[in-house]
């Protein structure tokens, strides 16, 4: 497959370099990019393959003589209230969390995209009404609002939960789309595809999405480090998943009793650490492809 | 400008109708009621029933909203069924703290931002750009909860420089200097915890302004016509950079919100947003409507602030 494109490449007369290959070139040119990207894959992989052989129901089940231990040979970060093993927690709290920021990221991504290509794209009256719905949709506080939605839904799993966030988090991708898509519109590949005759569904998916595509992708990739911040700060204040559930911000809700946060710090430093080095390694990997989709700030 | 403000403020209208409807409705579609708790061997479902029927809680949704907005218009929010007290008093003293830390937060975030922020511009691309930079980099990437809890763990119980929950050392008489330095001293953690995280955008905003303006025309003119490097900066570059600053003034409002609302709950302090957590938790659906509502409003009047200025800064949207 590679060796095709590669193939297909070699004979046209000039080369200019693939976006893949741009790409690439500018992490490996940032050390820091570069093992950000590696911790990452590492810690997905780890993540998500161990969490195969835990079992969720046992790691969350109270075990009322074991509560409170520090660090030990049993439990590797030690217990909480409930007796629970803080490790095991941790690595199902990451799965979770990541799992949620992905979805939210990739659904934000579809309705934004989608919200913003048609918005920019036909302008006018059309343009107009869907600015002034999606500037109501801007002015409410984020959190404010979920967290009151999340409070009438009455059970909630993975997928309904991603989606009240989903619904008040589209907007900024949306607007940024839009701008871009109001620009690439007076451009003559599109004056020219109306010409021929395509339909406005072609030329909006077709041609003016692909060009639109690294924009997308920056904006996306810099999107899930907010979303596993916002999805465990939800967590935090208690309106995120129920502790049957854990994720990274459960854990670190723990730490709103006095008593842990001073002397307990097994439970809730693991997590800080973990959200932080998730958020920046996510904002350096995609600071390294906002820079390759600008040929004017490229460092390689 | 005139013409702008009003249009501006006409759009107002519609939005705060249907905000108010969203939130009512919402709260009607959560389950159970103030009264659900209280069911027990020695309460008569039947009364529960009576009193609903009572209280209008099963007539038509647009009957309740009409009877709840024309209450507010008259500053009633109605009676809060946990607190036992009516909304509006509940509220007063909450909203006063809120105001307060959401004042001192912007003075701090300002004071912190904005020599940064010229610091960085002026000094681009040298060491201490780039340490500026990190900061506000750092600040980007954290997520303010976790900020919170490190600055509570280390300067509240470690060090144990300032308090750990409340808004006045309980005791004190108000309104003499004790009870406002007191004041003062429950909400400057919080506040600097909020300022520091939420510096970023300023900084960065301010840099790239002052960087771009460095290349204009009008400065090398002035440079050329001799002025001094200090007049430079403090008069030409400044005056252009920070207006747009200024603007964003009004979108800070909903920053701050969703912001109080983690701040409040970690250092304990009692404003509006430990309020909306407290009134979902306890379900007392008028506490959380009244909080949930002035939040709205709140930062429709920001964005509506932050137009406004924009449109005086910056004759093009005017135009528009």
């Amino acid at each position: 497959m590679e060796s095709k494109v590669e193939e297909v490449k070699s004979n046209q007369p000039i080369k200019s370099p693939s976006g893949f290959s741009i790409i690439w070139r500018e992490i490996v040119r940032d050390k820091l990019a570069l093992i950000s990207l590696i911790f990452l894959i590492l810690i997905m992989a780890f993540v998500y393959g161990i969490s195969l052989f835990l079992d969720q129901e046992e790691i969350v089940t109270v075990d009322l003589f074991s509560i409170y231990e520090p660090p030990n040979e049993e439990f590797l970060l030690g217990t909480d209230y409930g007796g629970r093993d803080v490790f095991g927690q941790l690595i199902i709290g990451t799965r979770n969390s990541l799992t949620i920021a992905l979805l939210v990221t990739l659904l934000t991504g579809i309705i934004g995209v989608g919200y913003g290509l048609v918005s920019g794209y036909f302008g006018g009256h059309i343009d107009n009404i869907m600015m002034r719905i999606l500037d109501f949709f801007m002015i409410l506080p984020f959190t404010m609002i979920v967290i009151a939605f999340v409070a009438i839904v009455p059970k909630y799993n993975t997928l309904t939960f991603s989606l009240i966030m989903t619904a008040f988090l589209w907007m900024g991708i949306a607007r940024l789309i839009r701008s871009k898509a109001l620009q690439e519109k007076e451009l003559d590949y599109i004056q020219a595809s109306k010409t021929l005759g395509s339909s406005n569904l072609k030329i909006v998916f077709t041609q003016l999405l692909p060009n639109c595509s690294s924009l997308i992708i920056v904006t996306m990739t810099l999107n899930l480090a907010a979303n596993i911040g916002l999805e465990s700060g939800l967590s935090f204040l208690g309106f995120g998943f129920p502790e049957s559930t854990p994720s990274l911000g459960t854990l670190l809700s723990y730490a709103t009793n006095p008593q842990t946060l001073e002397y307990r710090w097994w439970i809730w430093v693991p997590a800080s650490v973990l959200i932080l080095l998730l958020m920046m390694s996510i904002n350096n990997v995609g600071q390294a492809l906002k820079r390759a989709t600008d040929a004017r700030q490229r460092r390689g | 400008m005139w013409k702008f403000s009003v249009r501006r403020t006409l759009i107002m209208i519609p939005q705060l109708i249907v905000l108010s409807i969203l939130i009512f409705v919402l709260a009607q579609l959560m389950p159970g009621d103030a009264l659900s708790g209280q069911v027990g061997p020695d309460v008569d479902p039947k009364r529960l029933d009576e009193i609903r029927e009572q209280m209008g809680w099963n007539d038509p949704w647009h009957e309740q909203y009409g009877r709840w907005m024309g209450g507010i218009l008259q500053g009633d929010f109605g009676e809060s069924f946990r607190f036992k007290m009516p909304v509006t008093d509940l509220i007063g003293q909450r909203i006063v703290n809120s105001f307060w830390l959401s004042v001192a937060t912007l003075i701090l975030t300002y004071l912190i931002a904005i020599p940064l922020g010229i610091t960085s511009g002026r000094f681009n691309d040298t060491w201490r750009d780039q340490l500026i930079t990190g900061y506000s980099y750092v600040g980007f990437a954290t997520p303010l909860f976790i900020f919170a809890l490190v600055m509570l763990w280390l300067f509240g119980f470690t060090l144990q420089w300032f308090p750990t929950s409340g808004s006045v050392t309980p005791g004190l008489e108000p309104g003499t200097f004790e009870y406002m330095m007191s004041k003062l001293y429950h909400l400057l953690l919080p506040a600097i915890s909020m300022a520091l995280i939420t510096t970023y955008s300023t900084i960065q905003y301010l840099r790239n302004e002052i960087v771009d303006t460095k290349q204009k025309d009008f400065i090398i003119t002035a440079r050329a016509k001799g002025a001094s490097e200090s007049r430079v900066y403090n008069r030409h570059i400044l005056r252009n950079s920070l207006l747009p600053i200024a603007a964003f003034f009004g979108f800070e409002i909903t920053g701050l919100i969703g912001g109080s609302i983690f701040i409040e709950n970690i250092f304990g302090y009692p404003g509006m947003g430990q309020l909306l957590v407290e009134s979902i938790t306890l379900r007392d659906y008028t506490v959380l409507t009244a909080t949930t509502l002035l939040f709205g409003v709140a930062s429709i009047l920001g964005a509506l602030l932050s137009d406004i200025i924009l449109s005086i800064v910056d004759p093009r949207i005017r135009i528009k």
